[in-house]
């Protein structure tokens, strides 16, 4: 069987403060419960600007100007700590300001249920014809625009505003008068996560040069679900994506497990791949208003930033193998069987010591893991700590159980294997995936040769199983070897020679 | 939101006296929280313990406590990584204060 490589890495986040006041649960919530209180008062005074969240060091990180290894340098909380990077575009990707968006989401809605006023369409218009992955034809899909009395008559009739600058400027219609599945409420998530995820995508094909009619196959694993009343979930993100790309030679399908979605879907992909079915596959994944200010009442309450002001969007290609880009071990993955019991030790058991263990590998030879890479800076002010270091401690206490280090190297180990976070909690986003970019340098030009990606899911959130859920997969520095399954080696030819004397042989006993 | 309405239901069937809590939560400040909740009520005012002041006794599964009543085996087995990885002292502190002052049994 061949290998598969992991080839590029795109990421994108998008700034969208207005969404964090109107869609994230936690401020919808707080408003319906309590709509004069302190905390919604606070809001806008806790909203930061675009070029803040441009130069906030974890967001430069994450779209590839810097290195993870350099927040080590920057005293935490990194909010008060600005750098000095004033560029939304990065090695992997870009930071997308929050009307920009409104027009990408116009120009993703292919049913007309997005609608935006005139002048702010025009504004949209000019600044999107300066920006490098949107084409003409795309400019032109966002129109003249709608009367702003036409879009306040739509929303008094129970459509979903859209804001920018504490205007409104837009709304997002139902796509159907009594299904829920399909209200506006729905389609204004769901336009979310695609139009992020087409931003994802775009960046992957344009920072990598990559020819997206190669691409074969598209695996979308966000944690949003798109169906009417007859199929609620139905999907498929993945191919309308595609065709928002124009991978006209793609198919695809979406993969759902809440945040170990991405990881499931790399091993799919790599399995794919590796099996021959697909030359080129994406995975890829837009952003979820919901988890927008997921922690801004505590972040208020310390008087930070809301820090949770970004959408979150990756794509990633998994293509043959080409000699070089690192190889995706399909067939070292750890999986958290139904068995396997939910307890962290359980856990940490199944994704990380049971494939290390199967190929007799210790914890000390995997050089980088890759976590839930969730910023620490947004967890720790609301009492969840620092979740990658935790992971970290935890693997490295089963490394002291398994006699692979001593108590005391634990520290060390921490340090040396593990990364600090720098991705936005948006779910799925976080779960493994934000280090992709960086492991195709560190495996390649680096001096890496093995990390571990592990992503974790809540499952129980679905009210369907109280199962926990996660999966891990190694990637590997490329030995530069190309299989040729054509080829025949000595070995096997010396067996199937050996197998057709021994027939000759018995045939002229018998004779 | 869920769990405060089980331990409201579970000590509504039991009675307080008969229903101790056990907490994992990897956070001193999570887990005093957690344990607040269940034994002064919910501090936010935001689920069914909001001034509910139901007086449980409250422990961490790495509290000593709890250790010395399990079989040692099994703790090691379930907890034994965990106890390498939390600061066990700041949530042995957490427990015991929150247990000082809200626990009635």
């Amino acid at each position: 069987m061949s290998k598969a490589v992991l080839k590029s890495a795109g990421y994108v986040l998008v700034h969208v403060p207005e969404f964090v006041k109107h869609t994230g649960t936690t401020q919808t919530v707080e408003r319906a419960k309590n709509p004069d209180s302190d905390y919604l008062e606070a809001l806008d005074s806790h909203l930061r600007p675009f070029e803040e969240v441009v130069k906030y060091a974890p967001n430069q990180v994450y779209i590839g100007n810097m290195v993870p290894e350099d927040l080590r340098s920057i005293e935490m909380p990194w909010c008060n700590n600005l750098t000095d990077i004033n560029d939304r575009f990065g090695k992997f990707g870009e930071i997308m300001p929050e009307d920009e968006f409104i027009g990408l989401i116009k120009i993703s809605d292919v049913f007309d249920l997005v609608k935006i006023e005139k002048s702010f369409a025009s504004s949209v218009k000019e600044k999107l014809s300066n920006h490098p992955m949107i084409s003409e034809e795309e400019i032109c899909a966002i129109g003249d625009g709608d009367e702003i009395s036409e879009i306040e008559s739509l929303i008094s009739e129970g459509n979903e505003p859209l804001y920018f600058d504490k205007k409104i400027v837009g709304c997002v219609k139902k796509a159907h008068d009594i299904d829920v599945n399909l209200n506006s409420h729905v389609m204004l998530e769901n336009l979310v996560a695609k139009a992020s995820g087409v931003l994802a995508f775009k960046n992957l094909v344009k920072k990598n040069n990559i020819d997206i009619a190669s691409i074969d196959y598209v695996i979308e694993c966000s944690e949003e679900a798109c169906g009417d009343m007859n199929q609620r979930g139905g999907g498929n993100f993945a191919k309308s994506l595609a065709e928002s790309v124009n991978a006209v030679n793609a198919t695809g399908s979406d993969i759902r497990a809440f945040c170990a979605a991405p990881i499931h879907s790399l091993i799919n992909a790599a399995s794919l791949v590796a099996s021959g079915t697909y030359k080129n596959v994406v995975v890829v994944a837009g952003g979820a208003t919901a988890k927008l200010g997921m922690n801004g009442k505590d972040h208020v309450k310390k008087d930070l930033p809301i820090l949770e002001d970004t959408l979150g969007g990756f794509a990633v290609l998994i293509s043959e193998n080409d000699g070089f880009s690192p190889i995706i071990r399909n067939d070292l993955v750890g999986c958290h069987t139904v068995g396997a019991g939910s307890s962290p030790q359980a856990v940490i058991t199944s994704l990380i010591i049971a494939p290390l263990e199967k190929n007799n590998l210790k914890v000390t030879d995997v050089d980088k893991y890759s976590v839930e890479m969730q910023n620490p800076d947004i967890t720790k002010p609301a009492g969840a700590g620092d979740v990658p270091e935790s992971n970290y401690k935890m693997i490295g206490a089963m490394g002291v159980k398994r006699g692979d280090i001593d108590r005391k190297e634990l520290p060390a180990f921490v340090k040396k294997h593990g990364l600090p976070g720098w991705a936005p909690t948006q779910g799925h986003i976080p779960s493994g995936v934000p280090y992709l970019g960086f492991a195709i340098d560190d495996l390649t030009k680096g001096s890496y040769n093995r990390t571990m990606i592990v992503g974790k899911g809540s499952l129980f959130l679905g009210r369907m199983t109280n199962q926990f859920d996660g999966a891990s997969i190694i990637i590997e520095r490329n030995p530069g070897e190309i299989e040729d399954n054509n080829a025949v080696n000595d070995a096997s030819a010396k067996k199937l020679i050996a197998k057709l004397m021994k027939n000759l042989a018995e045939e002229l006993l018998a004779e | 939101m869920e769990n405060q309405k089980r331990i409201l239901e579970l000590t509504e069937k039991h009675g307080a006296e008969n229903v101790l809590v056990i907490f994992g939560a990897a956070e001193a400040e999570t887990a005093g929280l957690s344990a607040e909740t269940v034994s002064n009520g919910d501090p936010t005012f935001a689920g069914p313990l909001a001034g509910v002041a139901l007086g449980l006794p409250v422990y961490h599964a790495i509290e000593p406590e709890f250790k010395e009543s399990v079989d040692n085996d099994i703790y090691d087995e379930q907890v034994g990584m965990m106890e390498m990885v939390l600061d066990l002292d700041e949530i042995i502190s957490e427990m015991s204060s929150i247990r000082d002052q809200f626990s009635k049994f």
